[in-house]
Protein backbone atom coordinates (compact mmCIF):
# COMPACT_ATOMS: atom_id res chain seq x y z
CA UNK A 1 0.00 0.00 0.00
CA UNK A 2 1.66 2.93 -0.73
CA UNK A 3 1.97 6.17 1.99
CA UNK A 4 -1.15 8.29 2.03
CA UNK A 5 -3.26 5.72 0.24
CA UNK A 6 -5.67 4.45 3.16
CA UNK A 7 -8.73 1.81 2.67
CA UNK A 8 -12.04 3.21 2.97
CA UNK A 9 -14.80 0.67 3.34
CA UNK A 10 -18.82 1.51 2.62
CA UNK A 11 -20.84 -1.23 4.04
CA UNK A 12 -24.35 -0.74 2.75
CA UNK A 13 -27.17 -2.14 5.19
CA UNK A 14 -30.07 -0.76 4.24
CA UNK A 15 -32.83 -1.58 1.73
CA UNK A 16 -32.94 0.94 -1.17
CA UNK A 17 -36.09 3.04 -1.31
CA UNK A 18 -37.41 3.07 2.11
CA UNK A 19 -34.76 5.60 2.93
CA UNK A 20 -32.38 7.66 1.48
CA UNK A 21 -29.23 6.03 2.97
CA UNK A 22 -28.46 3.90 -0.16
CA UNK A 23 -28.60 7.17 -2.75
CA UNK A 24 -26.58 8.83 -0.40
CA UNK A 25 -24.23 5.95 0.19
CA UNK A 26 -23.28 5.99 -3.72
CA UNK A 27 -22.74 9.92 -3.67
CA UNK A 28 -20.27 9.69 -0.95
CA UNK A 29 -18.42 6.72 -2.60
CA UNK A 30 -18.70 8.56 -6.20
CA UNK A 31 -16.71 11.74 -4.90
CA UNK A 32 -14.62 9.28 -2.50
CA UNK A 33 -13.36 7.65 -5.79
CA UNK A 34 -12.16 10.62 -6.88
CA UNK A 35 -9.61 11.77 -3.91
CA UNK A 36 -7.85 8.10 -5.43
CA UNK A 37 -7.91 6.21 -1.65
CA UNK A 38 -8.56 2.50 -1.91
CA UNK A 39 -12.19 1.85 -1.66
CA UNK A 40 -14.18 -1.18 -0.80
CA UNK A 41 -17.85 -1.65 -1.17
CA UNK A 42 -19.71 -4.16 1.80
CA UNK A 43 -23.35 -5.39 1.23
CA UNK A 44 -24.89 -7.17 4.06
CA UNK A 45 -28.30 -7.21 5.80
CA UNK A 46 -31.20 -5.81 3.67
CA UNK A 47 -28.14 -3.70 2.10
CA UNK A 48 -28.35 -6.34 -0.64
CA UNK A 49 -31.86 -5.45 -1.71
CA UNK A 50 -29.48 -2.97 -3.33
CA UNK A 51 -27.80 -4.98 -5.77
CA UNK A 52 -31.28 -6.41 -6.90
CA UNK A 53 -31.55 -6.11 -10.86
CA UNK A 54 -34.49 -4.91 -12.49
CA UNK A 55 -35.41 -1.73 -10.63
CA UNK A 56 -38.64 0.74 -12.11
CA UNK A 57 -39.00 3.30 -9.68
CA UNK A 58 -41.38 5.16 -12.45
CA UNK A 59 -44.25 4.88 -10.17
CA UNK A 60 -42.43 5.61 -7.28
CA UNK A 61 -41.62 9.48 -9.25
CA UNK A 62 -38.46 9.05 -7.98
CA UNK A 63 -34.76 8.83 -9.64
CA UNK A 64 -33.67 5.26 -10.58
CA UNK A 65 -29.87 5.39 -9.44
CA UNK A 66 -29.11 1.58 -10.22
CA UNK A 67 -27.67 2.03 -12.95
CA UNK A 68 -25.12 4.58 -11.09
CA UNK A 69 -23.86 0.97 -9.37
CA UNK A 70 -22.92 -0.27 -13.13
CA UNK A 71 -21.22 2.67 -12.92
CA UNK A 72 -18.85 2.23 -10.38
CA UNK A 73 -16.47 0.27 -12.14
CA UNK A 74 -15.43 3.62 -14.18
CA UNK A 75 -14.47 5.27 -11.07
CA UNK A 76 -11.71 2.00 -10.41
CA UNK A 77 -13.66 0.50 -7.70
CA UNK A 78 -13.44 -3.36 -8.23
CA UNK A 79 -14.77 -4.30 -4.73
CA UNK A 80 -17.99 -5.02 -4.12
CA UNK A 81 -18.25 -7.84 -1.41
CA UNK A 82 -21.90 -9.11 -0.62
CA UNK A 83 -22.06 -11.32 2.23
CA UNK A 84 -23.63 -14.97 1.60
CA UNK A 85 -25.81 -15.55 4.43
CA UNK A 86 -27.39 -12.33 3.90
CA UNK A 87 -28.49 -13.31 0.48
CA UNK A 88 -29.26 -16.68 1.64
CA UNK A 89 -31.56 -15.30 4.75
CA UNK A 90 -33.45 -13.51 2.24
CA UNK A 91 -34.10 -15.86 -0.51
CA UNK A 92 -31.64 -14.48 -3.19
CA UNK A 93 -28.64 -16.16 -5.34
CA UNK A 94 -25.45 -13.90 -7.37
CA UNK A 95 -27.98 -14.56 -10.11
CA UNK A 96 -30.15 -11.87 -8.60
CA UNK A 97 -27.46 -9.84 -8.70
CA UNK A 98 -26.70 -6.97 -11.10
CA UNK A 99 -23.66 -7.36 -13.49
CA UNK A 100 -20.72 -5.16 -11.86
CA UNK A 101 -17.73 -5.01 -13.89
CA UNK A 102 -14.24 -3.50 -14.40
CA UNK A 103 -10.97 -3.25 -16.62
CA UNK A 104 -8.30 -5.09 -14.90
CA UNK A 105 -5.23 -2.78 -15.59
CA UNK A 106 -2.66 -5.59 -14.41
CA UNK A 107 -4.62 -8.16 -17.25
CA UNK A 108 -4.50 -6.40 -20.15
CA UNK A 109 -7.95 -4.52 -19.17
CA UNK A 110 -9.85 -7.94 -19.10
CA UNK A 111 -13.45 -6.92 -17.95
CA UNK A 112 -13.78 -8.29 -14.43
CA UNK A 113 -16.59 -9.26 -11.83
CA UNK A 114 -16.25 -6.53 -9.17
CA UNK A 115 -18.49 -8.94 -7.42
CA UNK A 116 -16.99 -11.20 -4.61
CA UNK A 117 -19.66 -12.95 -2.36
CA UNK A 118 -18.13 -13.87 0.57
CA UNK A 119 -19.44 -15.41 4.14
CA UNK A 120 -20.55 -13.74 7.49
CA UNK A 121 -16.70 -14.84 8.96
CA UNK A 122 -14.98 -13.06 5.80
CA UNK A 123 -17.14 -9.81 6.04
CA UNK A 124 -15.88 -9.83 9.80
CA UNK A 125 -12.16 -10.50 8.30
CA UNK A 126 -12.81 -7.49 5.54
CA UNK A 127 -13.91 -4.81 7.89
CA UNK A 128 -10.80 -5.63 9.98
CA UNK A 129 -8.50 -5.10 7.63
CA UNK A 130 -10.00 -1.46 6.50
CA UNK A 131 -8.44 1.93 7.87
CA UNK A 132 -11.67 3.91 8.00
CA UNK A 133 -15.67 2.43 7.89
CA UNK A 134 -18.22 5.04 6.66
CA UNK A 135 -21.69 2.93 7.16
CA UNK A 136 -25.35 3.98 5.74
CA UNK B 1 -6.10 -4.10 15.69
CA UNK B 2 -9.44 -3.96 17.44
CA UNK B 3 -12.70 -2.30 16.49
CA UNK B 4 -15.31 -0.21 18.58
CA UNK B 5 -18.73 -0.66 17.65
CA UNK B 6 -21.52 1.62 18.12
CA UNK B 7 -25.30 0.64 18.29
CA UNK B 8 -27.95 2.82 18.81
CA UNK B 9 -31.18 1.17 18.31
CA UNK B 10 -33.05 -1.10 20.61
CA UNK B 11 -32.38 -4.83 19.77
CA UNK B 12 -36.45 -5.20 20.47
CA UNK B 13 -37.01 -3.25 17.21
CA UNK B 14 -34.01 -3.80 14.93
CA UNK B 15 -31.44 -6.59 14.02
CA UNK B 16 -28.83 -4.14 14.23
CA UNK B 17 -27.14 -5.24 17.74
CA UNK B 18 -27.44 -8.76 16.18
CA UNK B 19 -25.68 -8.01 13.24
CA UNK B 20 -22.98 -6.24 15.38
CA UNK B 21 -22.42 -8.82 17.08
CA UNK B 22 -22.24 -11.09 14.11
CA UNK B 23 -19.40 -9.11 12.87
CA UNK B 24 -17.48 -8.05 15.94
CA UNK B 25 -14.27 -9.93 16.69
CA UNK B 26 -12.25 -11.34 19.84
CA UNK B 27 -10.83 -7.87 21.32
CA UNK B 28 -13.42 -5.51 19.86
CA UNK B 29 -15.71 -3.13 22.11
CA UNK B 30 -19.31 -2.55 21.48
CA UNK B 31 -20.93 0.42 23.28
CA UNK B 32 -24.62 0.86 23.41
CA UNK B 33 -26.18 4.34 23.21
CA UNK B 34 -29.82 5.67 22.81
CA UNK B 35 -32.35 2.87 22.73
CA UNK B 36 -29.60 0.30 22.12
CA UNK B 37 -28.85 0.41 25.90
CA UNK B 38 -31.92 -1.51 26.41
CA UNK B 39 -29.90 -4.77 25.43
CA UNK B 40 -27.90 -4.11 28.88
CA UNK B 41 -31.09 -4.51 30.86
CA UNK B 42 -30.46 -7.85 32.89
CA UNK B 43 -33.48 -10.33 32.47
CA UNK B 44 -33.95 -9.37 28.68
CA UNK B 45 -33.54 -11.64 25.53
CA UNK B 46 -30.79 -9.18 24.22
CA UNK B 47 -29.13 -9.58 27.63
CA UNK B 48 -28.29 -13.42 26.77
CA UNK B 49 -26.60 -12.24 23.20
CA UNK B 50 -24.32 -10.03 25.13
CA UNK B 51 -23.30 -12.86 27.16
CA UNK B 52 -23.00 -15.33 24.64
CA UNK B 53 -20.40 -13.22 22.59
CA UNK B 54 -17.22 -14.02 23.94
CA UNK B 55 -14.15 -12.14 23.59
CA UNK B 56 -16.36 -9.10 22.87
CA UNK B 57 -16.31 -6.52 25.46
CA UNK B 58 -19.49 -3.90 26.16
CA UNK B 59 -20.16 -0.65 27.52
CA UNK B 60 -23.30 1.28 27.92
CA UNK B 61 -23.60 5.14 28.32
CA UNK B 62 -24.09 6.55 31.64
CA UNK B 63 -26.90 9.46 30.04
CA UNK B 64 -28.73 7.44 28.31
CA UNK B 65 -29.14 4.94 30.56
CA UNK B 66 -30.26 7.23 33.47
CA UNK B 67 -32.73 8.95 30.38
CA UNK B 68 -34.43 5.94 30.46
CA UNK B 69 -34.48 5.13 34.38
CA UNK B 70 -32.43 2.12 34.03
CA UNK B 71 -30.29 1.81 37.21
CA UNK B 72 -26.68 0.64 36.99
CA UNK B 73 -28.46 -2.24 39.30
CA UNK B 74 -30.37 -3.65 36.30
CA UNK B 75 -27.34 -3.59 33.82
CA UNK B 76 -25.61 -7.28 32.65
CA UNK B 77 -22.56 -8.34 34.82
CA UNK B 78 -19.72 -7.16 32.40
CA UNK B 79 -21.54 -4.48 31.17
CA UNK B 80 -19.34 -1.30 31.64
CA UNK B 81 -21.40 1.93 32.20
CA UNK B 82 -19.39 4.84 30.86
CA UNK B 83 -19.94 8.60 30.74
CA UNK B 84 -19.15 10.98 27.74
CA UNK B 85 -15.40 11.16 28.69
CA UNK B 86 -15.68 7.25 28.44
CA UNK B 87 -17.28 7.80 25.12
CA UNK B 88 -14.09 9.48 24.11
CA UNK B 89 -11.47 7.16 25.87
CA UNK B 90 -13.13 4.02 23.94
CA UNK B 91 -12.74 5.94 20.38
CA UNK B 92 -9.21 6.23 21.33
CA UNK B 93 -8.05 3.08 22.47
CA UNK B 94 -9.55 1.19 19.28
CA UNK B 95 -7.81 1.64 16.10
CA UNK B 96 -11.23 2.38 14.36
CA UNK B 97 -15.25 2.41 15.16
CA UNK B 98 -17.80 1.24 12.95
CA UNK B 99 -21.72 3.25 13.67
CA UNK B 100 -24.47 0.02 12.89
CA UNK B 101 -27.10 2.66 11.72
Amino acid sequence: MSEGVKKFLYVNRKAPHGTIYALEALEVVLIGAAFEQDVSLAFLDDGVFQLVKGWDTSELGSKNFQPTYTALGDYDISKVFVERESLEERGLTEADLLELTYEDEDDDWAEKSSIRVVSREEMAEIMAENDVILSF
Amino acid sequence: MAMLHIVNKSPYETGTLESCLNHAREGDTVLLIEDAVYAAMKGGRAANALSAAKGVKFAALSADLKARGIGEDRIVEGTAVVDYGGFVDLVVANDKTQSWL
